[in-house]
């Protein structure tokens, strides 16, 4: 069994999601986190949760992306343990630095709640393990800062880098404009560090990840995790 | 000690598309404002401080600017400084 710490910000609404996904969904072990305590040593897994944190003034993700817990979370992920944001928690990642480029406002000016179908582009990441390239998964979206943009260097070394894990697509895998809900560049949906621990996404597996919720697809990104923490991949931190 | 009056306005880069802006003009237009054919919404933040000089002042912001305030991936800041 692992341990996940899921981080609380004030504003942060899909922390009790994916503390029930893990703990009573996946069969392991799952903390709160506050985000003014520093220490996440015992953790295996860290999420950052989605939700509206500091009710998204200034940009979305700015003022949470300072909290003390970031820091932590920094030395967590540079020491290979595996980081998940999803929605407001890859905001939050992108301030913070620890995945490149920025969410803006989608192209529409409207908020997009529903479900959308996204192509996994790169399955060596920690998150993706269990899936297959090209794998079409269904996994509701709701945001209103959702469109990934990053200059075109960024752009090009999260290609070269395969760094791009999850983009938009219909549901026989096309990657069509669309199938884009808001004006992502690329049709980006998730991206990763270049080590693959880091994984940021708009959409939210913790809301599918129960047949009774419509959807189970997101079961994939938390069972990949425990494949991989199983493979020993994660350093042991004492971050 | 002096106080200081501090303007930052904080504006999306040309190159980064505003749909803001775009619904603001499309609204301008339909009022019948008919010459307006661009629209680009930015954010004014305004500081007092409390410090000896006006260059202290600006070297203060722009740190806040490049931390805080803007985020330069696709914001552009100017900082505007009163006595």
């Amino acid at each position: 069994m692992y341990k996940f710490g899921v981080i609380v910000f004030p504003g942060s609404n899909c922390d009790h999601d994916s503390y029930h996904v893990i703990k009573h969904v996946m069969g392991q072990s799952c903390e709160f986190v506050w985000h003014e305590d520093a220490n996440l040593g015992r953790f295996d897994c860290i999420i950052i949760p989605g939700g509206f944190s500091y009710g998204d003034y200034l940009r979305t993700g700015a003022i949470a992306s300072l909290s003390p817990i970031m820091d932590s979370v920094e030395k967590f992920a540079s020491r290979g343990g595996p980081v998940l944001g999803t929605c407001n928690g890859f905001q939050i990642l992108v301030e913070a630095g620890l995945l490149p480029g920025v969410l803006i406002r989608n192209s529409s000016l409207m908020f997009v709640c529903r479900w959308v179908n996204i192509r996994v582009e790169n399955n060596k990441t920690a998150f993706t393990r269990n899936l297959k390239d090209g794998d079409v998964l269904r996994i509701p979206v709701a945001h209103g800062e959702g469109s990934y943009y990053c200059t075109g260097d960024v752009l090009k070394s999260l290609e070269e880098n395969s760094q791009v894990v999850f983009r938009y697509c219909d549901g026989d895998g096309n990657v069509t404009e669309e199938s884009n809900p808001n004006g992502s560049i690329g049709n980006i949906a998730g991206i990763c560090n270049k080590d693959g621990n880091v994984l940021g996404m708009m959409p939210h597996p913790e809301r599918c990840s129960e047949s009774v919720l419509g959807g189970a697809d997101g079961k994939f990104i938390f069972e990949s995790v425990i494949t991989w923490l199983g493979l020993g991949k994660k350093t042991k931190s004492k971050a | 000690m002096k106080e200081f009056k501090v303007k930052v306005e904080v504006r999306l880069k040309p190159v980064v598309l505003d749909p803001q802006g775009k619904s603001v003009l499309s609204a301008l237009m339909n009022l019948g404002f008919e010459g307006v054919h661009d629209a680009r919404v930015g954010k004014l933040i305004e500081l007092r401080i409390w410090d000896g000089s006006a260059e202290s002042v600006r070297k203060q912001v722009n740190e806040m600017c490049r931390k805080l305030l803007s985020n330069p991936v696709i914001e552009d800041f100017v900082v505007n400084i009163e006595e």
